[in-house]
């Protein structure tokens, strides 16, 4: 066994973030570490290439036991890690990147003859052909990717992790890559893999470990497991277990009522496949999906936040804008999005003025909201949504993380939207404002407003949503509605392995 | 406004220290002179001579709310100088010559404000950019003389009385009053506060945060304009090299004694031109107290460390954590011997 992890824990202050873990890989394989956000793997890759201490638990490669204190030592004990964002220095030449820290040098100054030819020696057998006097920079993000994966090989050569390493590169890019992935294993490095593509997990790995909750849940031949099992594994959740949350208040007919807006052929490159989207007066439509298969960015493309290249919008008067988010705005759309910290709440201001907010920039600066009527708003409000906070002049930054999405749903609520796009609505709240955010869900929609609620909590979109669409791989795969929206469906649909539409798209 | 009383009242009390301790060497900092219709003395020398920063901090505020900085303002005095004395020499009139002085200034403004907003170059680099530049630029104006003009109307920006008191204090004061009502009687300044503190989550909930950014940035050419009619009123000429010449970091320091923050965010233009007055009661002060000059800059120095010092919120909690570390000191040695 090349790297073997025993009953590896690891705490941060209120949480676990992994508990009695084991891992193993062995020389000449490619195995995956999967789970969705927070289960543990990131905490774990970051023990092992020492940029955390674990609590407890043992770690050895090659049957000796280590403790890397820093990634530089992890690094010279042979474990090298390859990020998403590729951890070089793009201003520097090719050569200077795979030699540096190590350059050869020549009467004390650097030989750069030498360090080139050193540099072209690294990357032989990578199928390279590329100039490494040039800048780094100059290259794609694949070629960079290569560059890093060999610059850590030559550094480490025992165990090398790639995290994320096709997150931001396309169809044929990821080919080159698996290329010298596949090499690198059959030379025998062990290599540890971590994506959310599981398409990219069933074509290059050998073996696979789930986590969930910062807890092992199993390690499998990837040729022995079938998607459905796999992703049942991830989310954890028995299939029967669906029924008991059929929620009674689903309407059937939710698509009969109505029709609000007609999105048609949204969609961006690289981002979201085109997709069509009815929505209907007073409906809840969930969006469901593994991290990274375009939920996120479906909001986003209809928000304006990015730019949808061609499709149309109508509604029953006529066409309608949402090309930014100030149209978005104007058209009745509002959106409460994923990363509160970064893109909800304005954390200085004080619960009235980020309540007011949206209201105040769509008015324009010309027409100030009367403080009274602004303290009004606050107060009206804070009793309604349960907000709790001393009082409506205290920073939002002040409040609970629960307390926070209820300011930004009431921002949106004063402006009295007729879409309203909830981006991950209870994530990180506790369970009272999340039954809260639920019902105030449910009373919005009473009043005609359309909602679409984005949440990787299934339960959540099953109690909530009168239809779920589903999306795989930055495409809208599929919808149910009604009695068909239970977590079972919703599982069946992500993993349904139909050939692949892009290569038949291509070929219609 | 009890509440914007108590967030300028550190300043208020510094100043009031500062000119109880100038009046300690020079005893006659307080006393105010009337002849000739004109009130003179060390204070309303203070109030004249501190114009020019005081607009520029009142620019500055707003650049600096939105978490921007703008370098440029001390060569957008000498462009609106330089071109204010062009028009003046070419024969033009007071009033055209005030009409292209602002007219330049709020053109530099839109060039910062689109490097800024639109191209996306940070604030630091995107102002370089017309400090430096903008100083040849005013040299080309004035075809590198200094261009005088005659006393006039335009003059009695920087030199004439009104109401027994400079012009250029009435200026300043005027523009400070205004800009400020601007920015709390609409809703401008919640919005240049809400993009200074997450630009992102404002854009998001609809803040034009692109056309805010531009029209901070205009607003700090303008008040820059205005600084530098008053400079160049004053002496009679546009000098292109050195009107204005490191004003701008005077400007910054005045936000910074105002205290807003340069993370962006809250901002007191009040707090601000109080910053400037301070700023320049050290100037004045340490040349009537009578120190050799060469002393000037070292005390200035000084005294503005511990104003900023004294003002600073974490001040208590760094004396807390000194103590509380030199008192942990001698037990934490052997727990690091343990591990």
């Amino acid at each position: 066994m090349l790297l073997s992890i025993r009953n590896l824990s690891k705490s941060f202050p209120g949480t676990l973030a992994l508990d009695d873990v084991d891992f193993e890989l062995r020389a000449g394989e490619v195995h995956a570490l999967l789970g969705e956000n927070g289960a543990g793997k990131s905490t774990l890759i970051k023990c092992l290439t020492g940029a955390y201490r674990r609590d407890s638990g043992e770690i050895r490669l090659e049957g000796n036991p280590i403790s890397p204190a820093s990634t530089s030592e992890a690094q010279e004990l042979g474990i090298g890690t390859v990020y998403q964002e590729v951890n070089l220095l793009p201003n520097l030449t090719v050569a200077q990147n795979l030699t540096f820290g190590r350059e050869p040098r020549r009467f004390g100054l650097v030989d750069g003859r030498a360090q080139r030819k050193m540099a072209q020696e690294m990357l032989s057998g990578y199928n390279l052909d590329i100039d490494v006097g040039r800048d780094l920079g100059a290259y794609s993000v694949a070629i960079q990717q290569i560059v890093a994966i060999a610059r850590a090989v030559a550094l480490s050569g025992k165990v090398l992790i790639l995290d994320e390493p096709t997150a931001s590169l396309d169809a044929a890019e990821v080919r080159m890559l698996f290329d010298v992935v596949r090499d690198l294993r059959d030379q025998g490095l062990g290599i540890v893999f971590v994506s959310h593509f599981l398409d990219q997990v069933f074509e290059i790995c050998d073996r696979l470990t789930v986590l969930r909750n910062g807890r092992k849940i199993t390690t499998e031949v990837v040729a022995d497991l079938d998607r459905l099992t796999l992703i049942e594994h991830m989310l954890g959740r028995e299939l029967e277990e669906a029924t008991e949350h059929e929620a009674a208040q689903k309407d059937p007919h939710s698509r009969s009522r109505p029709e609000l807006l007609r999105f048609e052929g949204i969609g961006r490159d690289g981002v979201v496949e085109p997709f069509d989207m009815t929505v209907h007066k007073g409906e809840v439509i969930g969006l469901a999906g593994l991290l990274g298969s375009g939920r996120t960015e479906s909001a986003e493309l209809m928000f304006g936040v990015r730019a949808s290249q061609g499709g149309r919008t109508r509604d029953a008067d006529g066409p309608v804008a949402h090309g930014n988010p100030r149209e978005a705005i104007q058209s009745g759309f509002g959106f409460a999005p994923e990363d509160r910290k970064t893109d909800g709440i304005v954390a200085d201001l004080s619960v009235r003025e980020n309540i007011i907010l949206a209201l105040q920039a769509h008015r324009g600066w010309t027409r100030p909201i009367p403080r009274s009527e602004q303290n009004r708003l606050a107060d009206e409000y804070i009793a309604k949504l349960d907000i709790r906070t001393s009082d409506a002049e205290k920073a939002i930054g002040d409040l609970s993380g629960g307390n926070q999405q209820k300011v930004v749903l009431a921002r949106w609520l004063a402006m009295n939207p007729r879409f309203l796009i909830l981006d991950e609505p209870t994530r990180g709240i506790d369970v009272g404002a999340h039954a809260e955010i639920l019902r105030l869900i449910h009373e919005m929609t009473g009043q005609g407003m359309a909602v679409l609620v984005i949440s990787s909590e299934f339960d959540e979109l099953i109690a909530v949503a009168d239809r779920v669409i589903v999306l795989r791989d930055r495409r809208h795969t599929g919808e149910l509605s009604g009695s068909d929206v239970t977590s079972d469906a919703i599982v069946r649909e992500i993993a349904r392995d139909d050939a692949d539409p892009r290569t038949q798209r291509g070929a219609a | 406004m009890k509440r914007s009383f108590r967030r300028v009242l550190p300043q208020l009390l510094t100043l009031a220290a500062l000119m109880a301790l100038v009046t300690l060497f020079f005893p006659q900092f307080l006393s105010i002179d009337y002849a000739g219709g004109r009130l003179s003395g060390p204070v309303i020398d203070v109030l004249k001579r501190g114009a020019p920063v005081a607009l520029l901090a009142v620019g500055m505020t707003l650049v600096i709310a939105t978490r921007g900085i703008d370098l440029s303002v001390g060569t957008i005095m000498a462009i609106s100088g330089a071109v204010a004395a062009w028009a003046l020499s070419s024969g033009w009139g007071a009033g055209p010559a005030v009409i292209l002085a602002v007219g330049a200034g709020l053109v530099c403004g839109l060039w910062n404000g689109c490097l800024v907003a639109i191209v996306g170059i940070q604030p630091i680099v995107a102002t370089l950019i017309l400090m430096t530049s903008g100083r040849g630029i005013a040299q080309l104006i004035t075809e590198g003389r200094i261009l005088t003009f005659d006393a006039g109307p335009f003059a009695w920006l920087g030199s004439g009385i009104l109401l027994g008191l400079p012009v250029p204090v009435f200026i300043w004061v005027l523009t400070a009053v205004g800009v400020a009502a601007l920015m709390r009687r609409t809703a401008l300044g919640l919005l240049v506060e809400s993009i200074g503190i997450n630009r992102s989550a404002s854009a998001l909930a609809g803040v034009n945060a692109t056309v805010l950014l531009i029209a901070v940035y205009m607003a700090s050419g303008l008040c820059a304009a205005l600084a530098g009619i008053i400079a160049t009123a004053d002496i009679r000429g546009a000098d292109a090299n050195n009107a204005g010449l490191w004003l701008e970091l005077d400007a910054i320091l005045a936000v910074v004694i105002g205290g807003t923050s340069l993370l962006g965010g809250r901002f007191s233009v009040a707090a601000s031109v109080l910053g400037a007055m301070i700023i320049q009661t050290i100037d004045t002060g340490i040349l009537l107290a009578g120190f050799p000059s060469e002393y000037n800059l070292v005390i200035k120095a000084g005294l503005v460390l511990m104003i900023l010092l004294i003002q600073s919120p974490n001040l208590v909690g760094h004396w807390h954590f000194l103590r509380h570390s030199l008192r942990r000191d001698p037990d934490a040695s052997p727990r690091g011997a343990k591990s």
